[in-house]
């Protein structure tokens, strides 16, 4: 065992690329659940937005483009979900799970003829001399594009939501539709934007998978990872900040116990591999002294009666 | 047995009324683990059953269900196929065994081939590939490339078959550079080609310059080729698309020759159960192109060690070795057989590290 | 301008008519998707829907409905209880996964000894792992206010990697030539969940799962307790008012959900599949969330939907092997099928009508 192999500024470094398709899709389906609808759809987003980035940058050779369609690609898959629960009203939570199961059938028979094609890579960003700062370049200015696209949503929805007139509307549109219905807004129109925004987020980061991370596409290779990002927007107690914290927690502890094992500490593999799970519960339970609480209208169906 | 009774009535139904057709037509049946788009394990045995049409042309009609969990549902898939008339089933993942024996009993006149399993009956037969003779080449070139002296290695889960290509790799490495040293991470899954990338990019930031993978994603070589002067090998299929750097050379499963002797022993009624444990030599195991980022006399040591593990003249266990807890395995000169080879869940000498239990 | 109007009460006649209207949509779009692929639509829509039921072969699948579709019962029997109440329990894969290694576990402890009450203690037990793991959550919502869905979902990650290390294990057969995965309880007679009459499909899970639908739907309708459960669902404040004592409902809720995913689990690892091994756990957990929902949380709703998803899992297979579709494409035809219902659950709760001009 040698835990003096373990660098920890490329562990840094490294958990920021692993936790950045959760940041995208958790900050996508928080701006959806704080106006009040819940998507369970975000795997299927993914994997949507994984292919058609895929397929369209390898046809492209525009890694840009790629992310684009992808961002395109998980928006009208959210709209399925749309019609469904926003206009034939339907249960959100078994509408979520049905768009899964179409998103992974669906992306599987859009990918049959990329299976072993190698996608356009992106590159780095590299700022001279800033990029070479020991310690804090690698960690902060050595990463592609998206990763900090990434973060400047974190930061954009927390400022529109927190500063804006759009902000407060989407919220009060969540905590309580008919009120906010009853003020004029259109409930309907608002919650459809934000459902086509979430799609989109979870879009680019099911891409960032397939064109960045891996990069290659194969059937049902975000793996789960939409399922996660579900998780985090709770762990978050829907509040953008905690987003990035929750994100960057699980992708490090994934990151650090791989790196554990690598190091050869004597932790048995099956407790390390549980670890990102267990201790993302523990923290929660520490958290959970703040009682801040989901969008009261969160997965209820709004029906303008008159 | 109502069931037993009612099944064998349909069966023998359909032998007779399929007879006829049967004669000039012989019906193959595939039963897939994963997607047949998954890239590797099941892309591979699809291309098998690819190569089997393409051979035998209009004489054999192939099927296969892709995806099918182990345990009942693959059971139903194997019945719904032995129902349908297949002649000839493949059961192509590990989990299948149990399933293929149960169905084998209800339709004795149907032959199943079970991949990587150990259990046979009349009709039941396995084969499995040894992969380890590859790994033995990696863990040659592998040994000779490495500066740092470092290789990562990527498991899925530590069952025999990853063991075993650790062990072979790293006898090989250590032959030729006995300062190395392996630094093995578990996936603990089959199938996540995110946790691929971070387990490569981890072994990478430790200091390995070599990377040899039990997983079938390309996850690996991308973090590599990242990282420059990194080398990794292919797994399950060529990566070809990787070559020549870090893609120096891969494993390649290779059924096709294997199925297509199978279905000609059924279409020519010569069947009978076999145990098959094929390598490089009959072709099973190809090792992939050797790419010139691998020093000329490297890439010649490593073709020599190819064509004896081909011809049979060396074997990739050979004594003197010792396991992991310095007790005596095999004698000078001695080569493991294969029963040890195919439950090994032990570490050879040198190895550092426990296996997960 | 076309608008939507509450019905004072869910039309009866549309709550039967909506599922075949669904069924028959989605045969229309499903076959689109078909002759898409090249394939004739007919044919594919009547593989996948008459071959199971009424085909040659009807002999061997019918019963296989029955294995297919008892856990996905079972397990949403229960988890229809906590959504009615408003307790998210997402988690029963991993709830399914512990109660069978806790049923094989106890079972395999007792090998080889020959005993009649060797599978009773592990029902028991298998009950008991699923009721243990549903009890984290529950307990940590209780005492600290927990978020249940994290906590459930990250408990199947967890329990998966349990899976693999018994798998690898504890569990792993001795005489397994080093290969991972548990003895086959299917030769191991005391402890084996057989078919009850050979051929029918019909072994003990089936039997619970029936048991479930009947106890559930006697709760909800006549029992105090069922009030509660959906009185908390529909009228959280009312509830308050009544004297429903939350913690006591979720501690129960997800218990019940529980113990119903590990008996799933258990009856599974004995039965059809036999023994524990890495890739024991097929989806069940999942799948049966969309099947409570599928069935409106209705204890015969989810017996006829379960019943329904087993149907498009044997039917897309067989119209795979015969007619070479794509898994993917069946999967995307679930999608479709699913779509269909829950849209079309419109028409049994409002009416569609042409707007007055003063709404506008």
């Amino acid at each position: 065992m040698d835990l003096g192999e373990i660098n920890p500024v490329l562990l840094v470094a490294s958990l920021m690329v692993a936790a950045t398709p959760l940041l995208l899709a958790a900050i996508g389906e928080l701006v959806v659940e704080k106006a009040g609808v819940l998507n369970l759809g975000v795997e299927g987003m993914m994997i949507i937005g994984a292919i058609s980035g895929f397929a369209i940058s390898v046809e492209t050779g525009s890694p840009w483009l790629g992310f684009i369609a992808a961002a395109i690609g998980g928006a009208i898959l959210s709209l399925l979900f749309v019609l469904l629960t926003q206009v034939a009203l339907a249960n959100q939570v078994a509408s979520g799970l049905a768009l899964t199961l179409f998103g992974l059938g669906f992306s599987a028979l859009l990918g049959q003829s990329y299976v072993g094609v190698k996608p356009p890579s992106m590159g780095e960003i590299n700022i001279p001399f800033i990029s070479d700062i020991p310690v804090i370049g690698p960690i902060l200015f050595q990463h592609d594009p998206i990763l900090y696209l990434g973060i400047a949503l974190i930061a954009a929805v927390w400022a529109v939501l927190k500063y804006t007139r759009i902000g407060l509307i989407l919220r009060a549109v969540g905590e309580n539709h008919d009120a906010a219905h009853a003020l004029g807004y259109k409930v309907i129109k608002i919650r459809i934007m934000a459902i086509m925004f979430g799609g989109a987020c979870a879009g680019l980061g099911g891409a960032y998978i397939s064109l960045i991370r891996v990069p290659q596409w194969t059937e049902g290779m975000t793996a789960g990872v939409g399922w996660i990002a579900l998780a985090l927007v709770v762990f978050a107690s829907w509040k953008p900040w905690r987003v990035l914290l929750g994100a960057y927690l699980f992708g490090g502890i994934t990151v650090l116990q791989l790196n554990l094992q690598a190091a050869g500490v004597a932790i048995p593999v099956e407790y390390l591999a549980m670890s990102p799970y267990i201790i993302t519960i523990l923290v929660l339970v520490i958290l959970s002294a703040d009682k801040s609480s989901a969008p009261a209208s969160l997965g209820r169906i709004f029906h303008a009666s008159h | 047995m109502k069931f037993k009774s009612l099944l064998t009535t349909a069966t023998i139904a359909l032998g007779l009324a399929t007879g006829a057709v049967a004669q000039d037509k012989t019906k193959v049946g595939f039963v897939y683990v994963g997607p047949v788009g998954d890239g590797g394990w099941t892309y591979e045995h699809n291309k098998g059953r690819l190569a089997v049409e393409e051979h035998f042309g209009d004489k054999v009609e192939t099927v296969f269900v892709e995806s099918v969990p182990e345990g009942p549902d693959a059971e139903r898939v194997m019945t719904q196929m032995a129902l349908d008339g297949a002649d000839l089933i493949f059961t192509t993942s590990f989990g299948y065994m149990d399933p293929t024996i149960n169905v084998a009993k209800k339709f004795p006149d149907v032959k199943f081939e079970h991949a990587t399993g150990y259990k046979t009956a009349d009709n039941v037969s396995v084969y499995s590939a040894r992969f380890y003779e590859g790994r033995a080449v990696q863990g040659h070139i592998a040994g000779k490339m490495t500066k740092s002296n470092t290789i990562g290695y990527i498991g899925s889960y530590p069952i025999p078959e990853v063991i075993r290509g650790i062990n072979s790799a790293y006898i090989h490495a250590k032959k030729v550079n006995p300062d190395v040293e392996f630094k093995i991470v578990w996936a603990y899954t089959w199938f996540d080609p995110a946790k691929e990338a971070d387990a490569a990019t981890v072994l990478i930031e430790q200091g390995a310059d070599v990377i040899l993978q039990h997983t079938d994603s390309t996850a690996p070589q991308a973090a590599a080729q990242e990282a420059g002067n990194v080398i990794t090998f292919g797994q399950a299929s060529d990566m070809g698309e990787y070559a020549p750097m870090p893609r120096v050379s891969s494993i390649i499963d290779n059924w096709a020759p294997y199925y297509i002797a199978r279905v000609q022993a059924v279409a020519d009624g010569t069947w009978s159960t076999a145990n098959t444990w094929d390598g490089i030599g009959p072709g099973m195991v190809e090792i992939g192109e050797i790419s010139d980022a691998v020093p000329a006399d490297v890439k010649e040591e490593a073709l020599a060690l190819k064509a004896a593990l081909a011809d049979g003249s060396y074997h990739a266990f050979t004594g003197p070795l010792k396991k992991q807890d310095g007790s005596d395995w095999l004698a000078d000169g001695e080569t493991a057989d294969d029963g040890t080879l195919a439950g090994m869940n032990f570490y050879v000498e040198g190895l550092e590290g426990e296996i997960p239990q | 301008m076309i608008v939507l109007e509450k019905r004072p009460q869910p039309s009866k006649a549309w709550s039967y008519a909506t599922p075949l209207v669904a069924v028959i949509a989605t045969m229309i779009f499903g076959g689109i998707l078909f002759a898409l692929l090249g394939k004739n639509p007919v044919e594919a829509i009547g593989t996948i829907f008459w071959e199971p039921l009424f085909g040659e072969f009807a002999f061997y699948y019918r019963p296989q409905l029955l294995v297919k579709g008892a856990p996905l019962v079972l397990i949403a029997i229960g988890l229809s209880l906590g959504f009615r109440a408003g307790i998210w329990n997402i988690g029963a894969e991993g709830q399914y996964i512990m109660g069978a290694i806790f049923g094989a576990g106890a079972g395999l402890a007792f090998y080889p000894l020959d005993a009649w009450y060797i599978f009773p203690i592990m029902v028991l037990a298998g009950a008991f792992g699923g009721w243990l793991w549903a009890m984290i959550p529950a307990f940590l919502k209780v005492r600290f206010g927990t978020n249940e869905i994290l906590v459930s979902l990250m408990l199947v990650y967890v329990a998966e990697q349990f899976l693999a290390s018994v798998s690898l294990g504890l569990l792993k057969n001795p005489e397994g030539f080093g290969f991972p995965g548990s003895r086959n309880l299917q030769s191991y007679e005391s402890a084996h969940n057989a078919e009850l009459i050979a051929g029918s499909g019909m072994h003990w899970g089936v039997v619970a799962a029936f048991i479930a639908v009947i106890f559930s739907y006697v709760l909800l309708n006549r029992h105090m307790l069922g009030f509660h459960i959906r009185l908390t669902g529909e009228a959280p404040r009312a509830a308050k008012f009544a004297g429903v004592n939350p913690a006591r409902l979720i501690l129960f809720c997800l218990g019940i959900s529980g113990a119903l995913a590990g008996l799933a689990g258990m009856f599974e690892v004995t039965g059809p599949s036999g023994q524990v091994s890495i890739d024991f756990n097929v989806g069940y957990g999942f799948t049966a969330i969309i099947v409570a929902f599928l069935g409106r949380l209705h204890p015969v709703g989810i017996l006829l939907a379960g019943g329904l998803m087993a149907l498009t899992y044997i039917g897309g297979e067989i119209a795979q092997s015969q007619l070479g579709l794509p898994a993917a494409a069946i999967q995307v035809f679930q999608g479709m099928l699913l779509f269909f219902l829950l849209a079309f659950d419109l028409l049994t709760n409002y009416r569609i009508r042409a707007a007055r001009s003063e709404v506008a």
